[in-house]
């Protein structure tokens, strides 16, 4: 307790020196004082994805845990404005009753740090701003926040945007904030745009029989007018039988072939218009009945399920890497991940999930160039025990770290807030 | 003109104009640099031509390197810059400044790239926003956000505004469209956000400068995601008796489930303006008309079609008639598409105001308006992108007559403090610029516009990039009891204030 900070008394501090502010007005005494004493500390919530990132050099730890609840529903005008650690499967839940839901989809990263479901809080996940398997169609998390309230690293609480859809006046300060690791404000609420859920949704599966038809497939897919939400392509790795394994139980379907690569591609709507956009995209891809496997929407809703819960890595040990490229390259990445890296591809070809084995962790700087030179970038989102910080686990070039850290100050600049979080000095 | 305050002048700056285009000169062609006064004419105002003003000077570089020259050079010499696309903002960003450079993007209008395997274009900021989806439809894609603009306004323009359109509630605005861009920034400094690929990581730059108004930066490049173009479109006249019949089968046709491509509402003064001018066959009976446009597949519009048309005769629609082919589906567009004219066309001059309401307060706020139509004896149409709550009422006034045109800037201004209260904010689709820059303390607090102005600082230090826009001048705002000066002490004295 050598740093304990006398603050005002109504901020509950635990054994474990983590401060737990009620409300907005707590989390600005508290980091108004910090401030005062350049006292930095690390943010969290649920603690669900604080494992992503680089560790805060920080004494103290918040946690916006407390803030949580839903402040105003509105199914007709598409929102939520909601505290913001309120857990994601509160909201999820609030909206299927209304038969909406957040179209980006939350990736559940429960499954790869503990083996089981986690999704922690909305302020969590806006920070990192990762969306799940609906991305290339609907946007990012970012696209789906209409504003949000918190406060600065001097203490100040500040809001953005508003409850509308066309809502920007002055800068855009919520997509800024999106996939900000909390190094710009400790969020205190939040309001998202949300969309009507699909009445269903059908899985087709189809198997590339070589490196060119995965781009082939994907480029047609994309290019089509008939609709899909979502595609991944998922390779058989021959050599690693613990990831055939594996594979194989997660994606364990009446409807699926397994020991093969695959292509799964999805397609929402009303059951008339999937049967029409199917019909269009069999003929688009020429493919025959006999090519293809078909999962009904009681098998297509887990498929995506484990998808978007990286189930294929539970528990992983190793290091894990979320790369982002132009689709173009689709071919090119997987004829060099295969047999070398296990993986699985996303949103349609621009989404890699990489496990870099702990003892290979060299090739995490060969990927990153590879990435760089694709035109993409990459994250280290989970490190192995070994890991030595060597390359660090974020992208940046120098023009844009100069340009982060003079946009740090502006929000932060004692550097209060999660230093460190993302890259040295920020 | 109309009176506003601007930035202090900087006479030093003035002194110096002809010493400035010198060196201008030789950072570009000699005949991109325009100073003499017929010269410098056609830039005197963008679309808010309300306000005008001749700037020091006009320089057109060519390219990126140029740009960042140019901007570097009137870092060091402290030479304010005004950034200008196409020029047709409606609320003022564009407008020069006596002792600043007017730093126009004309020349940057090649198309750099179509990249169908990527589904983008990389484009120069001057090429228009019609432009690219020209570029593309022969291959059956198209670029989604469509401002009434389209024709003339520039993809520049539209990222500084972040410009959307009928297609926005599906579709997204600029900000949802865009993958890239490359910027210069004040100091000169070249840096590219984004890419190809989605989501850029770290500080989402890219976001931050998409609605800017040019206050951090100038778009020198910009990569736009292209879409493929539904196989089906087809778009459903409505005609209600009241606002709150039209209003209420709006907001049921949204919560329904329901994501038209475009949905738009017009109030009995537009219907028979627009009908009168351009004959577009409206039901000139009804209260209010809903335009609803549905894309996607031919079963799948028709299943859309059919719920629409339960949802309006639930909400007794006097009228309903769907579009049969493209030809009619366009000429039912023609009417709203000329909604801008028709109101030209009765009186001297109209002022289009420009909100966003939540969809649910459409009524609230259209009777309220109207209200204020009879408060200031000013005739007033409306328009509504329904699907988005982004409210176009236009006043009309005659502009020769100054107490009409006190009035009407008074009229549109509690316009806009009407949908603040309403749950909405001051701007759409047009930008804050310095129509509504002191409109910003209706929405934002002391807090709020302080953290904008201190990102602005960190960027621009000096405040040479479009001073005086989009954040109110103190000296007003306070006047007017918006911001807290406590005891004669500013509360963040290291601050410029703009």
């Amino acid at each position: 307790m050598s740093t304990k900070i006398k603050i005002n008394s109504q901020i509950f501090q635990d054994s474990n020196n983590i401060y737990y502010p009620k409300d907005e007005t707590e989390v600005s005494d508290l980091i108004r004082e910090l401030y005062k004493q350049d006292s930095p500390t690390e943010i969290i919530g649920n603690n669900s994805k604080s494992f992503i990132g680089n560790k805060t050099q920080s004494a103290n730890t918040t946690s916006l845990a407390k803030i949580s609840g839903i402040i105003d529903y509105r199914p007709e005008e598409l929102y939520i404005k909601v505290k913001a650690c309120t857990p994601i499967n509160e909201i999820e839940q609030v909206l299927r009753e209304n038969n909406q839901e957040l179209a980006f989809e939350p990736i559940d990263f429960g499954y790869i740090k503990e083996g089981k479901s986690n999704k922690g809080t909305i302020a969590g996940y806006l920070s990192c701003n990762y969306a799940g398997s609906r991305r290339f169609k609907v946007g990012s998390v970012r696209d789906h926040v209409l504003g949000f309230k918190g406060v600065n690293g001097k203490g100040d609480i500040i809001k953005s945007g508003g409850t509308v859809v066309k809502n920007v006046t002055g800068y855009d300060l919520s997509k800024l904030i999106a996939g900000s690791f909390g190094t710009l404000v400790a969020l205190t609420e939040i309001t998202l745009k949300v969309l009507p859920k699909k009445d269903s949704s059908k899985t087709v599966i189809i198997y590339p029989s070589n490196f060119q038809q995965i781009y082939d497939f994907f480029n047609k897919l994309s290019s089509s007018s008939s609709e899909i939400s979502g595609a991944v392509f998922i390779p058989e790795q021959s050599k690693d039988k613990d990831f055939v394994t594996k594979k194989n139980s997660v994606f364990k379907f009446n409807d699926l072939k397994s020991n093969v690569s695959f292509i799964a591609f999805r397609v929402e709507g009303d059951k008339i218009s999937i049967e029409e956009k199917i019909n269009n995209l069999k003929n688009e891809l020429e493919l025959n009945n006999s090519d293809i496997s078909t999962l009904d929407v009681h098998q297509s809703e887990p498929f995506w399920k484990k998808v978007n819960n990286l189930e294929v890595f539970e528990k992983t040990q190793h290091n894990l890497i979320r790369m982002v490229i132009p689709p173009a390259n689709v071919s090119k990445l997987c004829k060099y991940l295969e047999n070398n890296h296990n993986y699985f591809v996303d949103w349609c070809g621009s989404l890699f999930w990489i496990e870099v084995n702990s003892k290979k962790e060299e090739k995490i700087k060969d990927l990153k160039k590879m990435a760089k030179d694709f035109g993409g970038y990459l994250t280290v989102i989970k490190t192995s025990s070994e890991y030595d910080y060597g390359e660090a686990i974020f992208t940046v070039d120098k023009v844009r770290l100069i340009i982060s850290e003079k946009v740090k100050q502006s929000f932060d600049p004692k550097r209060i807030l999660n230093p460190g979080k993302m890259y040295r000095g920020v | 003109m109309s009176e506003i305050a601007l930035p202090k002048i900087d006479s030093s700056i003035l002194n110096r104009k002809s010493e400035i285009v010198k060196k201008l000169s030789k950072l570009t062609n000699i005949e991109n640099v325009l100073s003499e006064a017929d010269e410098l004419r056609p830039y005197e105002t963008d679309a808010l031509s309300v306000y005008t003003q001749t700037p020091l000077a006009v320089v057109l570089p060519e390219n990126t390197e140029e740009v960042s020259e140019i901007l570097k050079f009137c870092h060091s010499e402290n030479i304010k810059v005004v950034p200008r696309g196409a020029g047709t903002g409606l609320s003022g960003g564009a407008l020069p400044l006596q002792d600043a450079i007017l730093l126009g993007l004309g020349k940057f209008n090649k198309i750099l790239e179509i990249d169908y395997e990527n589904k983008c274009v990389v484009t120069q900021p001057g090429v228009t926003n019609l432009g690219i989806t020209h570029a593309v439809q022969h291959k059956g894609f198209y670029y989604a956000p469509d401002p009434s603009s389209q024709l003339a306004c520039s993809i520049g323009g539209n990222v500084a505004e972040n410009s959307g359109g009928v297609h926005s509630l599906k579709y997204g605005t600029t900000t949802n469209n865009i993958l890239g861009v490359q910027m210069v920034m004040m100091d000169g400094t070249i840096c590219r956000f984004g890419g190809k690929s989605f989501d850029q990581e770290g500080y989402d730059l890219m976001g931050l400068i998409c609605g800017s108004e040019g206050l951090l930066g100038v778009v020198t490049e910009v990569t736009v995601k292209i879409l493929r173009t539904p196989e089906v479109v087809r778009a459903a006249l409505i005609g209600f008796p009241s606002i709150k019949e039209g209003g209420d089968a709006a907001s049921e046709i949204i919560s329904s489930g329901i994501v038209p491509a475009g949905m738009e509402i017009m109030d009995k003064a537009l219907i028979e303006a627009t009908d009168n001018f351009s004959k577009a066959g409206y039901p000139r009976d009804a209260e209010l008309l809903l335009i609803v446009e549905l894309d996607g597949t031919a079963s799948e519009v028709n299943e859309l079609i059919k719920k629409v048309e339960t949802i309006c005769k639930k909400n007794n629609c006097s009228s309903l008639k769907l579009s049969n082919s493209e030809k009619e589906r366009l000429s039912f567009w023609a009417g709203r598409k000329a909604a801008f004219p028709a109101c030209g066309a009765m009186a001297p001059d109209y002022y289009c105001m420009d909100g966003s309401i939540p969809r649910g307060k459409l009524a609230e706020a259209l009777l309220e308006i109207k209200k204020l139509s009879e408060k200031y004896e000013l005739p007033v149409a409306n328009c509504f992108h329904a699907g988005d709550g982004n409210l176009h009422p236009l006043i009309m006034f005659d502009g020769n007559d100054k107490e009409q045109l006190r009035k009407t800037e008074e009229f549109g201004s509690e316009i806009l403090k009407t949908c603040v209260r309403l749950g909405g904010v001051i701007t759409g689709e047009h930008g804050v610029g310095i129509e509504k820059r002191e409109l910003m303390c209706e929405m934002f607090n002391d807090n709020d516009i302080q953290q904008q102005l201190s990102i602005k600082k960190s960027l621009d230090e000096k405040n040479l990039l479009n001073p005086g826009k989009v954040y109110p001048i103190l000296r007003k705002c306070a006047e007017e009891g918006r911001v807290h000066v406590h005891k004669n002490k500013d509360k963040f004295p290291d601050l410029p204030r703009f």
